[in-house]
């Protein structure tokens, strides 16, 4: 059940996105979030769509991942849609019963809103999808490098990071085993009171608390014995490396941000 | 009749999606009252997943589990009273231990069964008996303790239940041998006393080959065998082949066949090995 989270998840491939430099797709990712915000009209929007879908499929991710990382976002997305619907009352009404009202710009807000955010989250969960977690960090540690002059720990909050995600797997684990061991010896997680059941977490939680402390300090041990002293003069092993491929991402994506803004003047 | 039965047990890991996989396969056992039950298997055979089912805590892709004759899953609210009578203790049991004190994380199970105070505490100072820990310790903060101690705090816990099996999975795994040596022979003595059904997963064959009087053996998902001790490490190049070891003491009396000396009796136990060899020496010499 907890082992079927998603975020975050990644999914090697070989496709064009996978290989390109993941400090020009945070980049772009940035790119296209601003491409979503400043398109003022339904056609903006959809040429944002459009680049959305065909990111996706060069992607060759499967489209079944599309639909899962939209799932816990579906309560967000009718919610604004109500709101706009019920709360926009300027524009033609096509329906109206005592203080609710639908007007036709109600509706195409909702629409609108709707699919801006839609495209937000494919677009962003497609940058977790094909980026493994470390050139993840590892890009935004070089893309933050020059906050370095202003004292910001640039190299440790990205080492935090790194190692967030890695045990993220861990703990799921850890707190599987935990859990069916209490289960094991009788207690009760799913019935009573929200007092029992936040009570019931006391025997799953300590022992969690208790082992990530130790893990924490098996793992500072094991990077000091390897002699890891901070950022300072750290070499990679992975060099990071622009290529064509990313000369390639970058036209496209101005490309279809030219359409943007074409259309938000023209129209 | 068996208190643990199992018929066609299937289980798929993440059924579905591109990382199934097969761990449990068309299994069909059956284990009787009181016994002692080594499981043996390579790593990933498909063993802690198996006696995961034995208790509810996993429910087969298809098959079904009967405990005591009492189909499990059939009706979901009496699987918490099927784990009151299959205790089940993990691997490295001690790192779930989570109370202030021993003597409270003992109470844990037999609370949950909601007994009464007087009844708990006689549980405990039983299983505290049963375990060797001594009185003043219950007291103690169980990460105070040692590893082997914590060990058995947590063993104690299950105990306490007084369930009906035992199963455990690597109970001496991590100690030192003299703390092996312990838990397994308090484990023997707990199962004479009780003469409840005892089942001890466990790498080592030595001790399986010690304790147990019938092994089961995994094999890639499968059931291999459920046979007496001895009939299955008279089967020792099979085992071999399976990526298992079998006691030294076997592996001695195997090398001394090839050298043609051949005992008629399959050897998996030292001091039965002593025996045998006495045996011999004093016929060849004729000594009496």
């Amino acid at each position: 059940m907890i082992k079927d989270i998603t975020i975050g998840q990644y999914f090697p491939g070989k496709s064009p996105i996978h290989r390109m430099d993941p400090r020009v797709k945070i980049l772009l990712t940035a790119a296209f979030i601003v491409m979503l915000f400043i398109s003022n009209s339904l056609w903006g929007l959809l040429v944002g769509a459009a680049f959305t879908l065909i990111t996706f499929l060069i992607s060759r991710i499967p489209l079944k991942l599309m639909f899962k990382s939209l799932k816990p976002i579906i309560p967000i997305i009718i919610f604004t849609g109500i709101l706009n619907l019920f709360f926009i009352k300027s524009g033609e009404p096509y329906f109206k019963w005592k203080v609710f009202q639908i007007t036709d710009e109600g509706v195409s807000t909702a629409v609108f809103m709707a699919v801006r955010i839609i495209c937000l989250i494919i677009g962003s969960s497609l940058l977790t999808y094909t980026t493994s977690p470390i050139d993840l960090t590892d890009a935004i540690e070089r893309l933050l490098s020059p906050l370095k002059k202003i004292k910001v720990p640039v190299h440790e909050l990205a080492m935090m990071m790194t190692i967030a995600l890695r045990f993220i797997p861990t703990l799921i684990e850890e707190t599987d085993k935990i859990m069916s061991a209490q289960k094991a010896r009788g207690a009760d997680m799913e019935t009573g009171s929200i007092m029992k059941r936040a009570k019931a977490l006391i025997p799953i939680l300590v022992p969690l608390f208790v082992s990530s402390f130790r893990r924490a300090e098996e793992l500072a041990l094991a990077m000091e014995c390897r002699c890891y002293h901070g950022g300072e003069g750290r070499t990679r092993m992975k060099q990071l490396h622009l290529s064509a491929v990313d000369g390639a991402a970058v036209c496209y994506m101005l490309a279809f941000f030219a359409g943007v803004i074409a259309l938000n003047i023209i129209l | 009749m068996a208190v643990i039965k199992t018929e066609n047990l299937t289980y798929i890991y993440g059924e579905g999606t591109p990382f199934e996989k097969r761990a449990v396969d068309d299994v069909s056992l059956e284990i009787g009252e009181g016994e002692m039950i080594g499981v043996i298997g390579h790593t990933g055979s498909g063993k802690s997943t198996l006696i995961q089912h034995f208790n509810g805590l996993l429910k087969p892709s298809s098959g079904s589990v009967y405990i005591d004759g009492e189909k499990l899953w059939e009706d979901k609210a009496r699987l918490r009273a099927i784990r009151f009578k299959v205790g089940l203790v993990f691997q490295y049991p001690e790192y779930q231990l989570f109370e202030e004190t021993c003597y409270k994380d003992i109470a844990f199970g037999p609370k949950n069964m909601g007994l009464s105070d007087a009844e708990i505490d006689e549980r405990i100072k039983e299983t505290a008996k049963m375990v060797g820990l001594s009185p003043e310790l219950l007291d103690k903060s169980p990460f105070e303790l040692s590893g082997g101690q914590k060990r058995r705090v947590a063993i104690a816990g299950v105990m306490a239940m007084r369930p009906k099996v035992l199963i455990l999975d690597e109970p001496a795994s991590g100690l030192d041998p003299k703390g092996r040596e312990y838990i397994l022979g308090m484990l023997k003595d707990y199962h004479t006393a009780t003469k409840s059904t005892v089942m001890i997963v466990s790498h080592s064959m030595e001790d399986v080959a010690r304790y147990a009087d019938r092994i089961l053996v995994m094999n890639k998902a499968k059931l291999y065998c459920l046979e007496e001790t001895e009939k299955v490490f008279s089967r020792s190049e099979e085992l071999m082949s399976m990526g298992l070891s079998v006691p030294q003491i076997t592996r001695v009396f195997a090398r001394l066949k090839e050298m043609g000396i051949e005992f008629n009796k399959d050897v998996y136990t030292t001091p039965y090995a002593v025996k045998l060899l006495l045996e011999r020496l004093g016929q060849k010499e004729g000594l009496a």
